[in-house]
């Protein structure tokens, strides 16, 4: 006897397009950021690169980027 | 302070709640593990985030098992590997439900036996995944969907049970130190037996608080006393990062329970009892720390 093991592969996208979930979208002033990295460090889903461009793709708009930025450089805007 | 790599495990994006604290120790848990290790995960929020079958966000492989199954499951695993001579890791990253009550056997018998694995619960203090149910880790004081006026009993002291196996390494986390939590991680792996960690986990929809205030909650715990970061190395104590700060001087833990919606029923008394139970801890610990006890 024969069963078939589910398995997945891992993939980009894997959940959706999760940017769709958002109310607010951080957007971030880089005329105050230090380049401190604390925003990229803390999102929970990757979504901030290592030159702090927000992949708003995937963007959940939680808001911990903007409340762990030491400079106030993100501002979370409502959607349109 | 440990080079964290740059490299990424979690793929863009988990079906996670936004702010959960679930993804980001995934993402530091992964960095200091590295791709040579095999995740085992009961069910739990960890088991459904990983996106839709047959793709996965979680570029490790991952042996989903059921609930009460992890840490056998992990025990068998890490013999089978190490009969191959291999080294890779295997981690168990399981919830507080799945740990403190439903898995605790399957935990200590692995314990026992000496597996070569690390044990992680990620402790939301609910059962988050089926709709936020108590569990042995709910705090006294917090509402759940099934304690709506508060709970009436204690935390289960899972770190104590864990302690009596004497385990090679044992240490706590919380999601609002990632740093904290990737040294840990790292150090755990580099120790042949059985190791178990213990990350306290904010859940925006569970603790009723904005999916922003995740990494502040973190903190609050650690500066009130509520959860204390430390490790446990062949029996030896130390307090880490803001909780030796924590050991001398706290804010109120009413400043913790008052940022979130889950203690709004919380009496004065519970407020109380959970301060005495704070006091207490950190008299225990400090004597632990000074090798008294
Ligand atoms: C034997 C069994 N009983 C019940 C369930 C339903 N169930 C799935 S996840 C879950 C909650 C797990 O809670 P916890 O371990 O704390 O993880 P969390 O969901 O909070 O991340 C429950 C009750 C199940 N999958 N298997
Ligand atoms: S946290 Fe703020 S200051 Fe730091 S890198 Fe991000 S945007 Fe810049
Ligand atoms: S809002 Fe949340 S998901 Fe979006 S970039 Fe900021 S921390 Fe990441
Ligand atoms: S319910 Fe809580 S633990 Fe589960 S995915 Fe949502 S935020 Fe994370
Ligand atoms: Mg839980």
């Amino acid at each position: 006897m024969s069963a078939k093991l589910a398995i997945s592969k891992p993939k980009e996208g894997a959940a959706g397009k999760t940017g769709t979930w958002r109310t607010f979208k951080p957007v971030v002033d880089m005329e105050l950021c230090n380049k401190c990295g604390n925003c990229e460090r803390f999102c929970p889903d990757g979504t901030i690169s290592k030159d702090f461009e927000i992949d708003l793709e995937y963007c959940k708009g939680c808001g911990i980027c903007a409340e762990v930025c030491p400079k106030k450089a993100i501002k979370m805007v409502r959607e349109e | 302070m440990a080079e964290i790599p740059d490299d990424e495990y979690i793929l863009k994006t988990t079906s996670a709640c936004a702010g959960c604290s679930i993804p980001l120790c995934l993402r530091y848990i992964t960095k200091a593990a590295g791709p040579d290790t095999v995740l085992v995960i009961p069910a739990c929020c960890t088991s459904v985030i990983q996106g839709l079958y047959p793709n996965t966000a979680v570029n490790i492989p991952i042996y989903n098992v059921a609930f009460a199954s992890a840490a056998a499951v992990a025990s068998g695993m890490s013999e089978a590997f190490r009969a191959a001579g291999k080294k890779t890791n295997v981690i168990c990253f399981g919830g507080d439900g799945g740990t403190v009550d439903i898995g605790i056997q399957a935990l200590s018998g692995a314990l026992e036996r000496g597996t070569d694995f690390l044990y992680i619960c990620y402790d939301n203090e609910a059962y988050s995944n089926t709709g936020m149910q108590r569990s042995g880790a709910t705090p006294l004081g917090a509402a759940t969907t099934t304690t709506p006026t508060g709970k009436k009993e204690f935390k289960k002291d899972l770190d104590a049970i864990v302690n009596a196996h004497n385990p090679v390494y044992m240490a706590t986390a919380c999601s609002a130190y990632p740093v904290d939590l990737y040294n840990k991680v790292e150090k755990a792996l580099s120790i042949p037996g059985p190791k178990f960690m213990h990350i306290l986990a904010p859940c925006p929809p569970g603790w009723r608080y904005p999916s922003d205030k995740t990494v502040a909650l973190g903190k609050l715990a650690v500066q009130s006393g509520m959860w204390v970061l430390y490790e446990r190395e062949n029996g030896k104590m130390s307090l880490t990062g803001a909780s030796k700060a924590a050991a001398k001087k706290r804010i109120p833990v009413e400043d913790y329970l008052k940022a979130q919606g889950r203690f709004k029923t919380a009496t004065k008394e519970n407020v109380a009892e959970l301060q005495q139970m704070v006091e207490n801890n950190f008299k225990r610990i400090e004597k632990e720390v000074e090798g008294i006890c």
